[in-house]
């Protein structure tokens, strides 16, 4: 065991060990460290994207490892190209995302009255309102381009992560350890920076996560349905041109699947890391796993029983 | 009855901010929204049509408030001005035309991923750590990572394409007439199987996620052990008195959840080019036809609303812990 395990239990080495200890968040994170190797590198290797190097909608040959695209291009080299943006948009609109959700939903539950109740309705507003339209409608007035879309997925998408993070506030503003805090005398910032944020780290965490799956997904999405740069090389805009050269129509395949695979990996792969930090973060999960290795050591099954989590001893 | 008047309440002011919205967007264009807006319809449009779409949209040399409330009065009215891409029709006219099918594919996707998801989700529960509970969650888990469209897309390649065995697109066959009769509908249901199935298959595994966890939490309480104890039959135990009560986060996030499934049904509408909504919207966009996108969020958007203030409705009558506060 590291030292970093046993430590404070802040900062990153906690991180790297859950990951490392927990087999699903491995495989999680072995996965999304390639796509980011791909994304950084790939396009150095892949060559242009939108150059026309053979006859279109080739199947999969040794010429090309994933066949050709209804224009006559490369759909391996798209895909790896692609990447880049696409990952890129998704992991800054998850960013942002939470930052947002963070802002409103710390505020409103820190200070409650009459801000709380403005901010609810206004985060209540916008999850009600369907997202997808939205994005579509306010997309189609802007320029087109990863900007655009990052925007528009960014304003449609924070509201639920206020909604939770409201929540967790609110219950944290009845613990002894804030309400001491603002008996000293700290100020309401410091309160907030550095004593309620810490403690939601771990959902913080995992926001990071689902937003940056929610912003994938609804890129691929949006530039699907041509709302994106059309010009561009991303995961989105691959499907649209599949989409908009009848592929399936014509039974090629090839210029649709890779690319739905790739979204989907990168999903399960979030997910994966999702689960394995859920074990930090509920220590109940963490023995209950620890209970039943030990049971199963004395050749017994598991039943239903819920481990008590001890402090001590 | 104050919790739907207050809810009520809520969506109205939540359809205002949609409205407000609405008005604002086209304002965003850099330069001038009038003439940006317009240059499409010029030698498309008569002059007094022309003026007419200016007043729908507010868009004058009045002051703002001045056309915001134009604006309104026109949208109160249902008039969200004339299409561009099918010119003469009013707006409400095109939506029309495709609502009933949006409806119907949104709908009964969301209806049988719901209850499907949710029954199997008692099921994983019932039999926690069998075959079922430790093999369906993460497969499931995986197909839900999957874009909605892009699944439609494999489904449409495979069962559609390679083996036949279903439509490529469309609701109902061209050679048929909307009738009800029983060869229309089989047909109707014929071309919604493969759009609405992939809908399914792809929300399903939230549904049962969310049910299981909840289950096991109310089948570990008190009133449960209590009935238990009672004796009950054991199905009595986990469908009356665990699974009802487990029921209600799921219901509670449904209407939640209606938005979300709604924009996945609009894209899985344009992968079988199905004459609904998503259809007509992405028609618009790619002919930019302004008026028609934004009647076609605004519609939506009312929708959605009403179909979660039915929502509130199932969850009084589930949950009497509102109805007595209510009171």
């Amino acid at each position: 065991m590291s030292s970093a395990a046993s430590g404070s239990g802040h900062g990153l080495g906690i991180w790297v060990e859950a990951i490392r200890n927990d087999r699903r968040a491995t495989v999680g994170a072995i996965i999304l460290v390639l796509f980011a190797l791909v994304a950084a590198f790939g396009p150095l290797l892949a060559g242009d994207p939108q150059a026309l190097v053979g006859m279109p909608l080739q199947a999969p040959s040794w010429h090309h490892l994933l066949g050709t695209t209804g224009q006559g291009q490369d759909v391996l080299a798209q895909l790896i190209v692609g990447t880049r943006v696409s990952l890129l948009v998704g992991f800054s609109v998850g960013l942002a995302v939470v930052f947002i959700g963070a802002l409103v939903g710390v505020t409103a539950g820190f200070y409650g009255g009459r801000i709380d109740g403005l901010l609810s309705l206004l985060f209540n507003v916008f999850l009600v309102i369907p997202g997808l339209p939205l994005a579509i409608v306010i997309a189609a007035y802007l320029p087109s381009g990863p900007l655009t879309v990052a925007l528009v997925l960014i304003v449609t998408g924070w509201a639920w992560n206020a909604r939770v993070l409201r929540a967790q506030t609110l219950s944290l503003r009845q613990r002894d350890f804030v309400a001491a805090a603002i008996v000293t005398g700290e100020s309401d910032i410091r309160i907030i920076w550095s004593e309620i944020l810490p403690t939601m780290t771990s959902l913080l965490l995992s926001q990071l996560i689902g937003s940056t799956l929610y912003a994938i997904g609804a890129q691929v999405g949006l530039e699907f349905l041509g709302l994106g740069d059309v010009s561009a090389v991303t995961w989105g805009t691959n499907l649209y041109w599949a989409q908009n050269d009848s592929a399936l129509l014509t039974g090629a395949w090839w210029t649709f699947a890779p690319t739905g695979i790739c979204v989907a990996l990168v999903g399960f792969a979030l997910s994966m890391l999702n689960s394995g930090f859920d074990e930090i973060s509920n220590p109940r999960l963490q023995l209950e796993r620890a209970w039943r290795a030990h049971l199963e050591r004395l050749g017994q099954r598991a039943t239903r029983s819920t481990p008590v989590v001890r402090n001590h001893g | 009855m104050r919790f739907l008047l207050r809810r009520l309440g809520f969506y109205l002011v939540a359809a205002w901010v949609a409205l407000t919205l609405n008005f604002f967007l086209p304002r965003l264009i850099p330069g001038d929204p009038a003439t940006a807006l317009f240059a499409r319809f010029r030698g498309k449009l008569a002059p007094e049509a022309m003026q007419a779409l200016r007043e729908t949209f507010g868009l004058s040399n009045a002051p703002l408030w001045k056309q915001y409330l134009t604006y309104l009065s026109h949208a109160l009215r249902g008039d969200f001005g004339i299409s561009v891409a099918y010119f003469p029709s009013p707006v409400v006219k095109v939506i029309g035309s495709g609502l009933v099918w949006t409806v119907f594919l949104a709908g009964s996707a969301v209806l049988i991923s719901f209850v499907l998801g949710t029954l199997l989700g008692i099921a994983a529960a019932w039999w926690r750590r069998g075959w079922a509970d430790s093999v369906l969650p993460p497969l499931l888990v995986f197909i839900g990572s999957l874009p909605y469209f892009w699944l439609a897309m494999v489904a449409l390649y495979i069962l559609g394409f390679t083996l036949r065995w279903f439509p490529l697109g469309h609701a109902y066959a061209d050679d048929l007439t909307p009738a009800w009769t029983w060869e229309f509908i089989a047909d109707v249901v014929h071309h919604a199987a493969l759009p609405v199935g992939s809908v399914v298959i792809a929300t399903m595994g939230g549904w049962l996620l969310s049910m299981r966890n909840t289950m096991i939490t109310v089948m570990g309480s008190d009133f449960v052990n209590l009935a238990r104890a009672k004796g009950l039959a054991p199905d009595r135990v986990v469908l009356r008195y665990a699974a009802r009560n487990a029921l209600l986060p799921s219901v509670t996030s449904l209407g939640m959840a209606l938005g979300f499934v709604l924009g996945g049904s609009l894209l899985t509408e344009v992968v079988f080019s199905y004459p609904g909504q998503g259809y007509l919207l992405v028609q618009a966009v790619r002919t930019q036809d302004y008026p028609l996108m934004q009647g076609i969020f605004l519609v939506i958007t009312l929708a959605v609303l009403g179909a979660n203030w039915l929502v509130d409705v199932v969850v009084l009558w589930l949950d009497p812990r509102i109805r007595d506060s209510a009171s």
